[in-house]
């Protein structure tokens, strides 16, 4: 095991290092920014769990994507991941609203029948190919820099990978900024926004789109499960210390590079997978967050009440 | 330092991962032997006379029964991401348990494992009392926080040197296959323990899920047993997490108590129905990955739970998608034919019952709508018996096709009567006890007349003191008349 302050410096040493280093945590900043974009509006609505619902339901459809083109093209296995995650939430709301289940039933039988399609489906389709499983269920952002380099106009261009997740990332930016009044009247007043005339229920699905986009962009670099960490802790440590969206919104920025330049480091010290250090991190830094937030804290809660008792006497 | 560098597509990676998994996966499948023939097989699996597959048999339905009876109590309090999030919460608990015992020992395993999901749970009330912190987000937080600490914590066990940590995968994933009698152990305590606590504190459990304020008021100690559940609950998990895996565990916890629940209002026939339904879906999975090649056995017990969830969700004779859209349409097609008969009456009635037949025209313009569609109406009451038919006989001149006439027979008399009777009856009764004025009682008249029973309108006629006349001065006719036949039953044409 490393000394801390060796830790602290070793990733950056050499210059190769430096190159390397920097794509990964470039890679993780972009994921944990473009979810908790998305987290943030998806945690006000309560349904934070639909993260973790859409992200298993995927699997049968980059299954089924393999099994009909026969090859693993970045296409295909994206589009069956994206059809199979509306359909996992398009079978959540039917569930939910033509049948007498609630809705965390619906959500837990829907997203759990799909992933054991998708295991079915694979077991017995799929070869005995034998590779670490540690990927799937970790992600693979440590292996970031190795995608293929593209290139552009005969210039390198940089990594593939990068590329796509930018793409994505800048996606959910430009539509959370143009559709920003719209997702926030339909958030927190849903009749409100009936009455204004706005498509309530399309903005729903448009939500729903980009959960699903950002899920299957994401979930190859820090795995299955852990996409749900990315998408509920920075909304919910940066709402014990703002009070209003927009800064909840903005302080995803701060708080995904925290996350990424941390995890990095923490894999580096501990030798953990990379994105679940990340999430590590994120308890981290919820931990005082939610002891000592100024907006709801347990303790800073505690203090005032306390002083407001004393007042009171 | 760094992983050796794989120049391959991050695809490749990623179906080749997901390959492994499936022979993992593969691993655990039960069947083992190169009989051809399915029959034998089937009767092999079912005369259970291999001790495997008596294991294997015993232990799938006991956890089908352990995690349905749970799940029956899960999913009615709406707790069912909840037994995601605990079954997730485990993981750091089994790779502590290892930790201390330093050795694969079941017990200890277990053990960590039950504390560690308990003290997720008792995280996530606490953040829900203590902050403002939804539900939702808690139990997500808990999951993710609790599962990466897990996989932080069993990657640095397996890098440690003194290894072993091999198997501590078999949790993500289970497997039927490596079961033992010892297995059975702690499967069968759990369900002693659920079915003990099930029957004590039946009352007490129902009043403390169903009005935690009443339960409270009552002298309950609600918050004890709420974490006495959830105890039970995570061991519930822990026993049946080696079989069949994180994910999947909270799937035999949901389906069968969501099954149950599309069959029965009441609790202790849900658990009772979710115990079954989780039993046969254990005991069906098991058989199917038995007979087919390449099937490992907890997913397809989870699937075999899905199907009689969609079967019973379609075809369930109570409240199945398909029976009560088929009893809808049957009742538009009734409440169709009531008010076409309806209007036959008024069409009737404007000439005073002079005659006994009626012009398909007339009945157009009465109901407002295109001939095309009354000539469909009459044929629909022609079909069940309630009108004939005839050309008019006296219009012979003219080259235009003779109209149609249309009379009712005695039923469909009956019938119409009786709705213009219900109809006529409800204007007058909205009226004269509830004070409506009378231009507005037609709407809702219109609708209570195809719902209303016989022993309703009497009670209003008893009521009216036997009105002669409604609201807008036309006569109400009688049960009597309706009996009779009333004024001038019309006759039935001979074909």
């Amino acid at each position: 095991m490393l000394d801390f302050a060796e830790a602290l410096l070793d990733p950056w040493s050499t210059q190769e290092q430096v190159i390397w280093n920097l794509q990964i945590v470039f890679m993780g900043m972009m994921v944990s920014l473009s979810c908790g974009l998305v987290g943030c509006f998806v945690v006000v609505r309560r349904m934070a769990l639909l993260g973790d619902a859409v992200s298993h339901g995927i699997l049968p459809g980059i299954v089924i994507a393999y099994l009909i083109t026969d090859s693993l093209s970045i296409g295909p296995v994206w589009i069956g991941a994206c059809l199979a995650g509306l359909g996992c939430g398009a079978s959540i709301e039917w569930l939910r609203t033509k049948t007498p289940l609630r809705e965390d039933a619906a959500m837990g039988l829907t997203f759990t029948s799909f992933f054991a399609l998708g295991i079915v489906l694979l077991s017995l389709e799929a070869g005995a190919t034998h590779l670490d499983p540690a990927c799937f269920l970790y992600g693979e952002i440590g292996l970031t820099p190795l995608s293929p380099k593209l290139e552009l106009w005969g210039l390198p261009s940089g990594n593939q990978a990068l590329w796509n997740m930018g793409v994505v990332c800048l996606t959910t930016m430009i539509s959370v900024i143009v559709f920003y009044r719209f997702l926030l009247v339909t958030s927190f007043d849903c009749s409100l926004a009936r009455s204004l005339g706005m498509p309530v229920v399309w903005i729903q699905y448009g939500l729903m789109l980009l959960l699903a986009l950002v899920v299957v962009a994401s979930f190859e670099s820090v795995g299955v499960i852990l996409v749900l960490a990315m998408m509920i802790l920075p909304p919910v440590s940066s709402a014990f210390l703002f009070h209003r969206l927009p800064s909840i919104l903005i302080c995803c920025l701060p708080l995904s590079i925290f996350y990424s330049v941390a995890g990095l480091h923490l894999a580096h010290y501990m030798n953990f997978p990379i994105s679940a250090s990340m999430a590590l991190a994120g308890i981290v830094i919820f931990l005082p967050c939610c002891l000592l937030g100024p907006n709801g804290g347990i303790l800073t809660n505690n203090r005032l009440q306390i002083r407001e008792d004393s007042r009171d006497l | 330092m760094y992983l050796p560098i794989w120049k391959k597509l991050k695809y490749t990676l990623l179906i080749l991962v997901l390959a492994r998994e499936a022979s993992v996966l593969k691993a655990a499948q039960i069947s083992s032997t190169t009989e051809q023939d399915w029959v034998n097989q089937a009767i092999r699996f079912w005369t259970f006379t291999d001790s495997s597959i008596q294991i294997i048999a015993v232990g799938a339905i006991l956890i089908g029964i352990n995690c349905g009876l749970m799940g029956g109590y899960v999913v009615s309090r709406r707790l069912s991401m909840f037994g995601d999030t605990l079954s997730h919460a485990v993981l750091p608990g089994i790779a502590v348990g290892f930790m201390i015992s330093q050795s694969k020992n079941e017990a200890a395993l277990m053990l960590g494992a039950t504390l560690s999901g308990f003290l997720g749970v008792s995280i996530i009330a606490l953040l829900k009392r203590h902050t403002k912190m939804k539900e939702d987000s808690a139990m997500g937080l808990v999951l993710s926080g609790f599962y990466a600490l897990g996989i932080c914590l069993i990657t640095y066990l397996q890098q440690s040197p003194n290894g072993g940590m091999s198997g501590l995968e078999s949790y993500l994933f289970g497997s039927l296959v490596g079961l033992s009698t010892g297995d059975l152990l702690p499967l069968c305590i759990c369900l002693s323990l659920i079915i003990v606590c099930f029957v004590l504190l039946n009352k007490e459990l129902l009043l403390s899920g169903f009005d935690p304020s009443f339960a409270r008021s009552v002298g309950l100690p609600v918050d004890i047993l709420q974490y006495c559940i959830w105890l039970l609950l995570a061991f519930c998990i822990v026993s049946s997490l080696q079989v069949i895996g994180v994910v999947l565990v909270s799937a035999l916890l949901i389906i069968p108590a969501a099954t149950a629940g599309l069959l029965t209002y009441k609790m202790s026939r849900l658990l009772v129905y979710s115990g079954i339904i989780g039993a046969f879906s254990g005991i069906a999975g098991c058989f199917l990955s038995f007979m087919g090649e390449r099937l490992p056995a907890g997913p397809v017990i989870v699937l075999c739970s899905t199907l009689l969830f969609l079967t019973v969700l379609f075809f369930s004779p109570t409240r199945g998608i398909l029976p009560s859209w088929l009893r809808t349409r049957k009742r538009g097609q009734r409440i169709r034919c009531e008010n076409t008969l309806k209007a036959c009456y008024q069409v009737l009635e404007e000439c005073s019952f002079s005659k006994q037949s009626f012009s398909q025209t007339s009945l157009a313009r009465r109901r407002r709508k295109s001939a095309a569609e009354t000539e469909r109406e009459i044929e629909a009451l022609i079909r069940q018996g309630y009108a004939t038919r005839q050309e008019s006989p006296t219009e012979q001149k003219s080259e235009l096709p003779s109209e149609t006439m249309v009379s009712l027979t005695p039923s469909g008399w009956e019938i119409a009567t009786r709705m213009i009777r219900n109809h006529r009856l409800w204007e007058l009764y909205l009226t004269k006890e509830a004070s409506y004025a009378p231009d507005h009682v037609h709407d809702d008249a219109e609708k209570i007349e195809h719902i209303i029973g016989e022993k309703t309108v009497r009670q209003i006629e008893r009521i009216l003191d036997n009105p002669q006349r409604d609201p807008h001065g036309k006569l109400i006719p009688s049960q009597d008349d309706i009996d009779r036949g009333w004024l001038s039953p019309p006759l039935v044409v001979d074909k």
